[in-house]
């Protein structure tokens, strides 16, 4: 009951704040429009999206999605309505989950708004379907991830530049270290196991998956284990930053 | 209806609050005097539930605000030190959300809202955005989320800093009417307040209590005067902190 009501104001702070707005446009824009020029859509007639469209997702999500949830607790810190939180008569842990909700599901519209690029490539051929839900899924859980990392950081601090720029930079990480270039350049350098782990700790190998239709459990696994531990974490902070 | 027993709050090495004991009645309404930094905001976080104790109990209504947490808090209406208050909504809405943060619902819910804008005089900013209102208004509107479920126990926490003379008065009528049928903890640094709305007093120090009584009985301790006896009581160092 209480996440739902957190889960409704912080959804509605979103849209009058208009940070929803720029997320929706911005994110349209640019995972479309690089769809069409460096994804090569047309020349690789890639109908699943799997190269053109879903593999630019975790570069644009590793700075979009911490914009949206710096101020997450930052805010609640610096203007103090953190006490008025902490003295209802609720869990923290329905306040995490009511925020952490409300800025997935910005992002689940978001990543809905995307849709003309489906109905155009049903248009133009016959694609699997299933596969590019699978896509949607894995955007969907990368940009959970990411939005659980900056949440525990921003309980952090109460200085919502600091929260970006931190989030920022573990999202960077968690994507690169997946990446083919840097994995290749790894392979030339360092041990198999170097790169078989650095591959385990990255989103791109699980995330690629999900873009070719292949929801694996080990994936899964990975993805629902770190938003989990950084939705703990952010309680932890949250509970010490008190004591 | 509020009992503290031995309340004590260590920040590392500092001591804020060093075994504190009171207790306020359904009626009473006790000021909590004291210089900046005498561990005055340290005890009514505590009190409501927002900081964790080092040592001591905490009853609110017969709760333990340590063993039973949220039933405690549903017993208390709390009015913090800066009013803080979420900027992006309008009045009535952050009071919609309160209240339904409190669990009402419905008509109880729309009922609650209407009558803590009008306890609090706020039905001409009641549609406006919060970050365009007054400091007065402010404290106004954070006051009103403190009434929404007409609690047993109001604990308040500087309720007429920032406000003007004409407001202050207000806002002291409003405690002493709201304290007839409440326990009230309220805290201050002015001592015209006391007898202007408290039934009872207590002067703290260094997170100690130096002086208790009715406002009559510590006037009399301080020789007709309660900033004499609040100056003799307190100590220059927490002043300074």
């Amino acid at each position: 009951m209480n996440t739902w009501t957190i889960f409704k104001r912080e959804l509605t702070s979103y849209f009058t704040q208009l940070t929803a707005y720029a997320v929706i446009v911005i994110f349209g824009l640019l995972s479309i429009g690089l769809a069409f020029t460096f994804g090569s859509f047309w020349r690789y007639e890639d109908a699943s999206l799997s190269y053109s469209f879903f593999w630019w997702h975790p570069l644009l999500l590793m700075i979009l999605a911490p914009a949206v949830t710096m101020r997450l607790w930052s805010d609640e810190h610096r203007t103090g309505t953190i006490e008025l939180l902490g003295t209802m008569p609720v869990s923290m842990g329905s306040a995490i989950l009511g925020k952490f909700f409300a800025s997935a599901f910005v992002w689940l519209l978001a990543l809905a708004l995307t849709f003309p690029i489906v109905v155009s490539v049903n248009w133009l051929g016959d694609p699997d379907n299933w596969t590019i839900f699978s896509g949607y899924l894995g955007s969907f859980i990368v940009c959970c991830t990411f939005l659980a990392i900056s949440s525990l950081i921003s309980a952090f601090t109460r200085d919502q530049v600091v929260a970006l720029i931190v989030s920022v930079a573990i999202c960077f990480i968690l994507t690169f270290c997946g990446i083919d270039p840097v994995i290749n350049e790894i392979r030339r350098s360092g041990s198999a196991e170097t790169v078989n782990l650095l591959s385990t700790l990255g989103v791109y190998s699980h995330f690629l998956d999900a873009t070719r239709g292949l929801i694996r459990l080990p994936s899964l696994i990975y993805f629902i284990g770190l938003i989990s531990v950084c939705l703990v974490g952010t309680n932890l902070v949250l509970k010490s930053q008190r004591a | 209806m509020i009992e503290v027993k031995g309340l004590k709050k260590q920040f590392g090495h500092k001591v804020a609050v060093d075994n504190l004991s009171f207790s306020v009645q359904k009626g009473e309404v006790l000021g909590f005097l004291g210089p900046n930094g005498a561990g005055k905001s340290t005890t009514m976080r505590m009190v409501t539930g927002f900081l964790p104790v080092t040592a001591g109990e905490i009853e609110i209504c017969g709760i333990s605000m340590i063993g039973s947490p949220t039933e405690a808090k549903r017993k208390i209406g709390y009015l913090p030190e800066s009013a803080p208050l979420y900027n992006d909504m309008t009045v009535q809405s952050f009071l919609k959300f309160c209240a339904s943060m409190r669990g009402l619902k419905g008509a109880a819910k729309t009922a609650a809202v209407e009558e803590a804008i009008e306890t609090c005089f706020l039905e001409t900013v009641a549609s406006q955005s919060i970050d365009t209102l007054s400091k007065g208004y402010r404290h106004r509107t954070c006051l009103a989320q403190s009434l929404l479920h007409n609690p047993e126990v109001l604990v308040l926490d500087e309720p007429t800093d920032g406000l003007d003379p004409n407001q202050k008065s207000e806002v002291r009528k409003l405690i002493k009417r709201l304290g007839e049928d409440r326990a009230i903890l309220f805290s201050t640094h002015i001592l015209e307040e006391v007898s202007a709305a408290c039934t009872r007093a207590v002067i703290v120090d260094q997170g100690n209590i130096v002086a208790d009584g009715t406002p009559e009985e510590l006037e009399k301790q301080g020789g007709g005067s309660l900033s004499e006896l609040f100056r003799k009581v307190t100590s220059q160092e927490s002043s300074a902190a």
